[in-house]
């Protein structure tokens, strides 16, 4: 991802946390260090994992491990980045079908983001040279059609739609047979918003992934969970729930460009060893990209550099 | 609903009920938990920090009384300070009155919070509770469709709308606010509902504008939309929009799913203002009234009996209601009354979200998960199969009746098992909060002084009564 726009998006967090950092770096005792990072990781969003992070931390110091100056961040830096993965290749972020079109399943509770990272998604694979087609799975909520319409139409792009109130496993059927006919290179299946404690919705989003296993080999390719990043501990539970439900791949971590830290994704990926895959990093169509998880960690824990 | 919040308060209020006698290593054993569990909520960090400290204050100030056992001082101090921190200074106050004018109410709030949805709830219910004629404005000229969003929601629950093409000269978010108001005025609407567009909090181009459409149409009350799944951010964008608008108060959205809701704890404290409203699902008809004392006695795993008998008061009268809930609190709960919550249940909604608002409920959200609205049937068939004096006196169901009873409404024994044993934590639960209340005289006066009043006032007043 471009480290200027990330950057961007992250600035407020670095600001304050580069703040809370200097205060680290200095020489106060370790118990003001130790409370001044205790505030910096909670107000993260990094939760419960913080206080495991505080007692490694801690040890340390008393260990002495500490000497230097920012040793102890050069320390943090490196154990959050292990906790998050992002994609294997980051020129190939997405699994593709060997031959035939890619599906790519995008799941996630009510407004997470996960028509406007449809929208991204399109572009983004637009401007790798796919064709690209679009399946508004979404029946549920009033005018969400209409809303992947509208976006659809901007990018020109084609989309397969039914009425308000359509079963979704059937638009996936259908579209996933446009793919098939049309040649396309991608489909991506938007589907409606579902609090992932409703057992009754969960069950539709497996039934549209069979729906489309059945139409086309190895499909979906791609089981994409967007994630708000200004939720809190509930996005390990919500990820957790999605994940028993259908192969979830990977994360879209939404609504990065506000002073949400979206550490909570840390957890995501230590628990369920999820790949955060990209980043939506503002309103315009390009401000989507590829998740480093260096570049994110660093972004939020801000290097020497400065 | 708060499951989790509740389980985690029940979990640490077990270790203070064990020992009976509060010692220092108890409280600060007690208040490292408290503040666990509450960032595990998504608390803010500030907001934890200090009603931990507050609470270990209370706790060491309490000790000295006499008469009291550890855990009722512990349950008494956490519940203070709890209903402290969700209703801050002051009470709730009422809309000035506007006779002559639309009552306007204003929607704001980051992206996908639910603000469109929340604004089809809240016509429905001020047309429902309050008897008023409603017009929705779609103001939300931002996100693709949102406007048609609200205009199929308006034609679905039969609630006007006022909306206009997004992209026609002539057509912003200021502008449709005042035509909307306008046609507000003509048509001799009760109230005015005005959708916005969702924003970050940090977008100050955005913020500016909504603020100019809060000083187009002068809001009664403007409302912050806030999803209950929010975390440590709510505290930063509630500060943000406080700082921009007026608020009046809060709605909480999606809590009928598993957050912690920690964020209304922290959003209460930082705008000082009343959390009014909560999304409770995806009918319009979920959006239910906030009560910081229910909440509490939620928290603290004493359930919500008098949300129950409000949520009930829809479908079965007062008087009736009363009844059943001094029969509660006595302790006489049976079958037939279970039977009867199963019938209430039809036509009042989910299965979970009633007992949810039962006492203990935070202990059985492990059973709680397995229900769904179809085991309602379920249930009830087993129990229709029961004979009067089951219904009635439980404890004579043995093995043989209970293979009876299976048979007899086509379920298995492992079913009546899990009924039975639902039950009697059930039963346990209402009982050991009817000893609770026999106890506090005063607290019961409160209890039964806040149902004669539940639906009766609403969370603001109505504008002149013509």
């Amino acid at each position: 991802m471009v480290l200027g726009k990330f950057r961007k998006g992250l600035e407020r967090t670095r600001n304050r946390i580069s703040q809370a950092l200097k205060r680290l770096a200095g020489d106060q005792s370790a118990e003001i260090s130790l409370e001044a990072l205790e505030e910096i990781l909670y107000t993260a969003d990094v939760g419960p994992l913080a206080g495991e992070l505080l007692e490694e931390v801690e040890k340390k110091y008393k260990k002495g491990d500490f000497s230097g100056t920012g040793e102890m961040p050069q320390f943090l830096r490196q154990r959050l980045s292990g906790l998050v993965q992002g994609p294997d290749d980051q020129a190939k972020p997405l699994s593709r079908a060997d031959k035939g079109p890619s599906v790519i399943l995008i799941v996630g509770v009510n407004g997470s983001g996960k028509t406007t990272s449809v929208a991204k998604l399109v572009h983004w694979y637009q401007s790798h040279g796919c064709q690209v087609l679009v399946a508004a799975g979404d029946t549920f909520r009033a005018a969400a059609v209409e809303q992947l319409t509208i976006w659809c139409q901007r990018l020109n792009t084609e989309l397969i739609r039914a009425p308000h109130g359509a079963d979704p496993a059937a638009v996936a059927h259908d579209a996933a047979e446009a793919a098939l006919a049309r040649k396309a290179d991608v489909l991506i299946v938007d589907t409606a918003g579902r609090l992932h404690t409703q057992k009754n919705l969960m069950q539709e989003l497996e039934k549209v992934s069979r729906v489309i296993s059945r139409k086309i080999d190895g499909a979906p390719h791609e089981i994409l969970l967007v994630l708000d990043a200004t939720t809190g501990q509930n996005a390990v539970q919500q990820a957790r729930r999605f994940q028993e439900c259908v192969p979830v791949s990977g994360l879209i971590l939404a609504k990065l460009d506000g002073t949400a830290k979206g550490g909570a994704v840390l957890s995501v990926g230590r628990e369920l060893k999820l790949p955060v895959k990209f980043v939506g990093l503002g309103e315009q169509l390009d401000d989507f990209e590829v998740f480093n998880p260096q570049e994110f960690v660093d972004a939020l824990l801000e290097p020497q550099e400065a | 609903m708060l499951e989790n919040l509740t389980q985690s308060f029940g979990k640490v209020l077990d270790r203070f009920r064990g020992p009976g006698k509060l010692s220092d290593e108890h409280i600060a054993e007690g208040l490292r938990e408290v503040r666990r569990a509450l960032l595990e909520a998504d608390v803010h960090f500030k907001v934890a920090r200090d009603f931990s400290k507050n609470v270990g204050e209370r706790l060491k100030g309490e000790e000295r009384l006499a008469g009291v056992t550890g855990s009722q001082q512990v349950i008494h101090a956490f519940h203070q300070e709890l209903v402290a921190l969700m209703q801050g200074k002051g009470e709730p106050a009422n809309l000035p009155k506007n006779p002559g004018h639309p009552m306007v109410l204003l929607l704001a709030g980051l992206q996908g919070a639910g603000k469109t949805t929340t604004a089809a709830k809240l016509g429905l219910w001020l047309r429902k509770r309050q008897n008023r004629k409603v017009l929705l404005a779609a103001c939300d000229l931002q996100r693709p469709a949102a406007v048609d969003q609200l205009v199929a929601l308006g034609k679905q629950l039969d609630v006007d709308v006022h909306a206009e093409t997004p992209g026609q000269p002539g057509v912003d978010p200021r502008s449709v606010a005042e035509r909307a108001l306008e046609a507000a005025k003509k048509g001799r609407y009760d109230a005015l509902v005005v959708d916005s567009a969702g924003r970050l909090h940090v977008d100050e181009p955005l913020m500016a504008e909504i603020a100019s459409v809060a000083e187009a149409v002068q809001p009664d009350a403007t409302y912050l939309v806030l999803d209950s799944m929010t975390g440590q951010d709510a505290v930063e964008s509630a500060r943000s929009f406080s700082e921009h608008l007026d608020l009046f108060g809060v709605i909480l959205t999606k809590l009928d799913g598993d957050a912690r809701g920690g964020a209304a704890l922290s959003v209460r404290e930082v705008t000082g203002r009343p959390i009014t409203f909560l999304g409770v699902g995806e009918k319009a008809s979920d959006l239910e009234e906030f009560h910081a004392e229910r909440l509490a006695s939620r928290i603290l795993d004493m359930g919500d009996v008098v949300s129950l008998v409000e949520k009930a008061q829809e479908v079965v009268d007062e008087e009736e209601a009363a009844q059943d809930y001094m029969k509660l609190m006595e302790g006489r709960f049976t079958f037939e009354d279970l039977l009867s919550q199963f019938r209430m249940l039809k036509k009042m909604g989910s299965m979970k979200k009633i007992f949810g608002m039962l006492p203990g409920a935070g202990k059985m959200s492990g059973l709680l998960d397995q229900v769904d609205d179809r085991e309602i049937a379920r249930m009830e068939a087993i129990v229709l199969s029961m004979t009067a004096a089951e219904r009635l006196h439980p404890e004579i169901i043995d093995g043989r009746r209970r293979r009876r009873i299976a048979r007899g409404s086509g379920m298995e024994v492992s079913d009546v098992n899990r009924l039975l044993q639902t039950f009697h934590a059930m039963q346990k639960q209402i009982k050991s909060l009817g000893r609770m209340m026999k106890g506090g005289g005063r607290s019961k006066k409160r209890l039964i002084k806040q149902l004669s009043r539940s639906g009766q006032l609403p969370p603001f007043a109505p504008p002149g009564r013509r």
